[in-house]
């Protein structure tokens, strides 16, 4: 039986009688945690975030901690800006959207803490222009959060002063990568930067130190300091700590937002328990756990994990998928990852190869096209699945998309390449007889076999 | 200039303007933003304006409006009903209520653009995905967002937005 | 080398006392400064990492990841010291991801690895796609020949194509500019054309629209590439998407003859490479040379050679009879002309020269005036508006070398040889390329002259008065040197040959002076610039081989007014 919910971000969210505007959030001790961090030395702060080793939710999972220090604000002698992501795209997540729309100032108060940490005086959140209610609240909490000095000018009479602007994305998931963001935020076409030199911390927005975090990480952060880094620390499993937002969709009885600790409960539990099991009486057939971007998992695939055995020593074990912990290191060590939490199910009704010719059509449409693998790559891929869900499949195509999608990951300038064609490599490593028999069956028709 | 620009529309743009003091390259998804909201569209006129406004040439603001899929450059029917297409919502079955939408405005076309419907009411698009895959498939009428859009509530979007 | 300051980047040439560092390249340890990128160091070794979009000139974009190569760093122990192996130098870890070249810098330890099969595999890879949407315009494209796009697919393509899908299409023979042609398919997408309008000459008008696979340059619809340098996006694009339209389908590059020269068409002096076949020039493209041009060059420039294929050019030597000239020989003329002039004094004969002359030309002309005794010579300045990149406010090429030749008075005597013909005390007039009517000498006063002979290309206003027409050399026609605006002496080479029996002007004032003065002892060009460099004390020790290709600076060479000061005098435009 699957470990209870434990909702630390998602406390709020669809409680009933609670509502968005900043006297509910009051009212719930809201604000409390910038008050106490306001009196704090920023890099206390810091150090408080390093030790929960709170570790990014966008998708790359990287330590907030670390990327925090890469910038000291003693050295620097440029401005440095602070970029809320708000920019959920990843297929499969809809996590921050209930953030945005129905707690938003739990984003803002761990955003102004975030910013005062790392002495930002102008942040930016970058909201996807396909949430246009969600600007609107977040543009009337931002005015609400002034009215009561936790923004503007010598907020909370310290003498810090912060600025906070909305500004609305157009329907590029590439801003979701944090360069192109940024290039994005300067009024440009939002192509990646190269990296080196381009590093945020070093050269951001303006070519000066920026800092880009995730909703649900900026979340975390004011929770790390309500309880504080150790405690933090605690939940979860050392490595990957915290709780965790998943968002199931697809084939399950009961789809939707869950919180949970990292590591507390397995894939199968999520599956079953949690999500009530499969719909319509069906069977799993495969899971992508991070957003489109992850690699597939097969069901009844067995995988190889270190695990703590019967005498606590750690041993190889063979396990099913749905023995998978959900956690970072876990996902990763069966070779997908945790990515955005975006857990996509399906059943034993779906053929995979139009599954993957839609997840390829997402990506083709979405790749910004600065270079050449994933512009011209991630085009030819789509027209590949498409051909061969539509029956026009040959026997080397399989060959002949697996080869493409290694001639892309690894060879571009962002990591979009890799996300374009980790699903082409795990969906056509994992079911490879649907890719075959798609071939076999259009020949019949073909050559009237 | 073709277009008159309301006072209201100007303090608008002025505001947004404020909100990137290092570049006023930055207001340029803001300004294009607020014309399409006042507008419909973006025009030529739209571009040589919010260029001229930003000290930046044509080219400039031409390449984010092609690049920015919600920009569009020819007025759209009176409502917009953007399905999503991606994975979760094509398994919870959007491609459906895509065609439901077509066959119930009268809209024809190839899917991969936006079709509009012949009485100039609805345009229809497919979009990538919304962020709300739990409660696929999802649709946005205009600004405002709906879930679990199957065929039977169809008609019931098309009443309310006349 | 000092790098131009037009250029915003010069990454090919490094800061002075730039330290070096030790790099493992492909197995050799060599020295390299710190800071170059990996691009340069291939270079530098004489060898080659394929690449599009980077140029040594515009940023590093990094878009085309054709440089993609194979780093390693040293390994470092627990102590994050470098792990010395046996051989005595540092241990190289290698980096399993690519990196690419344009962007890396080379740092003490670094290892590249440019023929690994990572390397052949990310070239081969890269090269696939670029093809895949490529249309197959070969056979009609003006780049092939070089096109880069052709020659990294011969080393590192495929040689058949796996794509069996439709192809993506886009806009073709889309008029940009009024001197370039666009083709969007053929585009590549590398944005070394949007980063030179951006960098170079500051003309934000390139850019690129569309997302993905469908991203197709353009310029604003409405407004069009019309820079005085969009030409050299043709130069840069490594794709025939941009094309000259002067060149259009005339003539393909393999055939054409590289003759390294100097453009003529101002005092710049721009360096050039000629492109011409069996005796016709084809066009005209730069030669880098940090200390003119870099790597570019004016569009107009480029059009230099087509005055010279006018259909009215003289091809031979030309006399008048009654009211019509009639061809005749050399052998005929020469002394004819001679004789002619030895019947004035020398007060009553003017020359009109020209900056359009090589020095040589000007060292005979001098020689010829004073054995004839001629002491007033002139030539025309030519003012235009200049910028502060490559287009002199000098529209004469060698205004420097006539005033060291003593044959320049920038104009001022002009006024005095058009009175003097007017009234009557010059009685002949010798003029060199330029039209005496444009130098304030009207039709009238012409007809006042005893005589009058020509030495040209093409007939003007003035000289179809004159009693001979010496057939001469045009652009590429003829070798000698030049000085530019910035006192640089710079060679002229000879492309190809004069058209009919016209010759070049330096053997024609050769021998003309021979004529009228006797034997000089000179013969060929060599001897004419040794006699010149032993009369000219800043040419002294110095031959046209010496010049070289680069040029050379002279120091303190001319004379009174500094290069810049070129004042307007009022003559006829």
């Amino acid at each position: 039986m699957a470990a209870p919910q434990r909702r630390l971000i998602f406390k709020h969210i669809d409680a009933p009688g609670y509502t968005n505007d900043i006297d509910c959030y009051i009212k719930h001790g809201g604000y409390d945690d910038l008050k106490k961090s306001i009196t704090m030395e920023p890099t206390a702060i810091k150090d408080e975030v390093k030790k929960s080793q709170l570790r990014g939710r966008g998708g790359a999972g990287f330590s907030c901690g670390m990327k925090w220090s890469f910038i000291d604000a003693k050295k620097v002698t440029k401005p440095i800006y602070l970029i809320c992501n708000a920019d959920e795209s990843e297929p499969g997540t809809f996590k921050d959207r209930q953030i945005i729309h129905k707690d938003p100032h739990q984003l803002i108060e761990g955003m102004i803490i975030s910013c005062f940490a790392n002495s930002v005086k102008l942040a930016y959140l970058y909201i996807r222009g396909e949430f246009p209610e969600g600007a609107k609240i977040l543009e009337r909490a931002i005015e609400e959060a002034r009215a009561k000095n936790f923004i503007g000018k010598n907020i909370l009479g310290t003498g810090y002063e912060l600025e906070i602007y909305i500004h609305r994305g157009a329907g590029a998931y590439i801003c979701g990568e944090e360069t192109g963001l940024i290039e994005s935020l300067e009024g440009k076409r939002a192509y990646p930067r190269i990296k080196p030199p381009y590093f945020p911390a070093v050269l951001g927005l303006y070519m000066c130190p920026t800092i880009v975090n995730n909703v649900e990480t900026l979340c975390n952060v004011k929770h790390v300091i309500n309880m504080g880094g150790e405690a933090f620390a605690k939940i979860g499993t050392p490595n990957n700590t915290g709780t965790r937002v998943l968002c199931v969709s697809g084939d399950v009885n009961k789809p939707g937002y869950y919180e949970f600790e990292c590591g507390s409960l397995t894939m199968g539990e999520l599956i079953n328990d949690v999500c009530g099991g499969i719909r319509n009486g069906r069977k799993l057939k495969a899971v992508i756990p991070g957003g489109s971007s992850a690699k597939v998992l097969r069901a009844g695939e067995k995988f190889k994990l270190k695990q703590k055995g019967a005498d606590g020593a750690m041993v190889d074990k063979e396990i099913t998928l749905e023995d998978i912990p959900v956690d970072f290191d876990s996902f990763a060590a069966v070779g997908t990852m945790a990515g955005s939490g975006g857990v996509i199910v399906m059943d034993d009704s779906r053929d995979m190869v139009e599954c993957l010719a839609n997840i390829s059509e997402f990506y083709a449409h979405e790749s910004c096209g600065q270079c050449t693998p994933c512009r011209e790559g991630s085009l030819w891929m789509k027209k590949i699945t498409h051909r061969m869900a539509h029956g026009q499949a040959r026997k080397e195509d399989s060959a002949l998309l697996k080869n493409v999608a290694d001639n892309i990951a690894g060879r571009t300038i962002c990591a979009f390449g890799e996300a374009c064609s980790w699903p082409v490599q795990s969906f056509l490593a994992k079911f490879p007889e649907e890719f075959q028999a798609k071939a076999n069956k259009d020949e019949e028709l073909v050559l009237g076999k | 200039m073709a277009i008159t620009l309301l006072p209201e529309f100007e303090n608008k743009i002025e505001t947004a303007i404020t909100h990137y003091p290092v570049s006023k390259r930055s207001a340029s998804l803001p300004l294009l933003h607020l014309w399409q909201e006042e507008f419909g569209h973006i025009s030529d006129e739209a571009i040589d304006w919010i260029a001229a406004k930003l000290d930046l040439q044509p080219i400039n603001i031409l390449e984010l409006v092609t690049f920015y899929p919600m920009f569009r450059r020819q007025p759209f029917g009176k409502h917009h009903i953007r399905i999503c297409r991606t994975l979760s919502c094509a398994l919870g079955g959007s491609y459906e209520t895509h065609a439901c939408f077509k066959k119930a405005t009268g809209a024809e076309g190839d899917d991969h653009g936006p079709v509009s419907s012949p009485d100039g009411k609805y345009t229809i698009e497919f979009v990538e995905c919304l962020a709300s895959c739990g409660t696929a498939p999802v649709v946005m009428m205009n600004d405002d967002f709906y879930e679990d859009v199957n065929e039977s509530k169809i008609q019931e979007l098309l009443q309310k937005y006349q | 080398m000092t790098p131009h300051p037009i250029n915003p980047f010069n990454h090919d040439i490094p800061a002075p006392e730039t330290p070096m560092v030790n790099v493992n390249f492909n197995g050799s340890w060599i020295q390299i400064p710190k800071g170059t990128n990996v691009v340069e160091v291939t270079r530098q070794q004489d060898s080659f990492l394929p690449h599009y979009c980077y140029h040594p000139k515009l940023s590093i974009s990094g878009n085309c990841r054709m440089c993609l190569f194979e780093m390693g760093t040293p390994r470092m122990d627990a102590e994050r010291k470098p792990v010395i192996g046996a051989d005595g130098n540092p241990e190289i870890a290698w980096i399993p991801r690519p990196q690419i070249g344009c962007a890396t810098t080379v740092t003490e330890g670094m290892g590249i690895r440019t023929e690994s099969p990572m390397a052949v595999e990310c070239r081969k890879g890269v090269m696939e796609f670029l093809l895949i949407n490529h249309p197959l315009d070969c056979p009609i494209c003006d780049q092939a020949g070089e096109c880069k796009l052709q020659e990294f697919s011969t080393e590192y393509g495929n040689g058949y194509s796996r794509f069996v899908e439709n192809k993506v299409k886009k806009p073709k023979n889309v008029d940009l500019g009024k001197n370039i042609v666009l083709d969007d398919e053929r585009c590549i997408l590398c944005s070394r054309c949007v980063r030179f309008a951006k960098e170079v000459v500051q003309d934000d008008v390139l850019g690129f629209v569309q997302r993905g696979s469908l991203n197709t340059l353009t310029a604003h619809p409405g407004k069009r590439f019309d820079n005085p340098y969009s030409l050299n996006t043709v130069d840069i694009c490594p794709v025939g998407a941009l094309t000259s339209k002067d060149f259009r389908f005339k003539m393909r590059v393999w055939f054409l003859k590289e003759t390294k020269s100097i453009s003529t068409w101002d005092g710049t002096g721009s360096n050039i490479i000629i492109g011409s076949r069996e005796n016709k020039i084809y066009r005209i493209t730069p030669r880098e040379n940090e200390e003119v041009n870099s790597c570019w060059m004016p569009d107009e420039a480029r059009f230099e050679f087509h005055a010279c294929q006018d259909e009215k050019r003289f091809q031979q030597p030309l006399a008048k009879v009654k009211d019509d000239f009639f061809p005749s020989s050399w052998t005929d003329i020469l002394p004819r002309v001679a004789q002619e002039l030895t019947k004035y004094k020398g007060s009553e004969i003017a020359i009109l020269a020209s900056a359009k002359q090589t020095n040589e030309e000007l060292f005979l002309l001098r020689s010829l005036a004073h054995t004839l005794g001629v002491t007033l010579m002139d030539i025309k300045p030519r003012v235009q508006e200049g910028d502060r990149f490559l287009i002199s406010q000098d529209g004469n090429p060698n205004s420097q070398g006539a005033e060291l030749l003593g044959v320049s008075q920038k104009g001022k005597k002009l006024p005095e040889i058009a009175e003097g013909i007017d009234s009557g005390k010059i009685k002949a007039l010798i003029s060199i390329t330029e039209d005496a009517v444009d130098c304030g000498i009207n039709e009238a006063a012409l007809k006042k002259l005893s005589f009058h002979v020509h030495i040209g290309t093409q007939p003007n206003k003035a000289n179809q008065n004159a009693a001979f027409i010496l057939a001469s050399a045009g652009f590429g026609e003829t070798r000698g040197s030049m000085i530019n605006v910035k006192g640089r002496l710079q060679r002229l080479n000879k492309a190809i040959a004069c058209p009919g029996h016209a010759q070049e002007d330096w053997e024609i004032l050769r021998d003309l002076k021979s004529a009228v003065g006797g034997g000089n002892g000179l013969h060929t060009i060599e001897d004419v610039f040794r006699a010149m460099s032993q009369t000219v004390p800043s040419l002294a020790g110095l031959s046209l081989s010496k010049i070289g290709d680069l040029g050379l600076q002279l120091n303190g060479t001319v004379s009174i007014l500094s290069p810049r000061e070129i004042k307007p005098v009022s003559v006829t435009a």
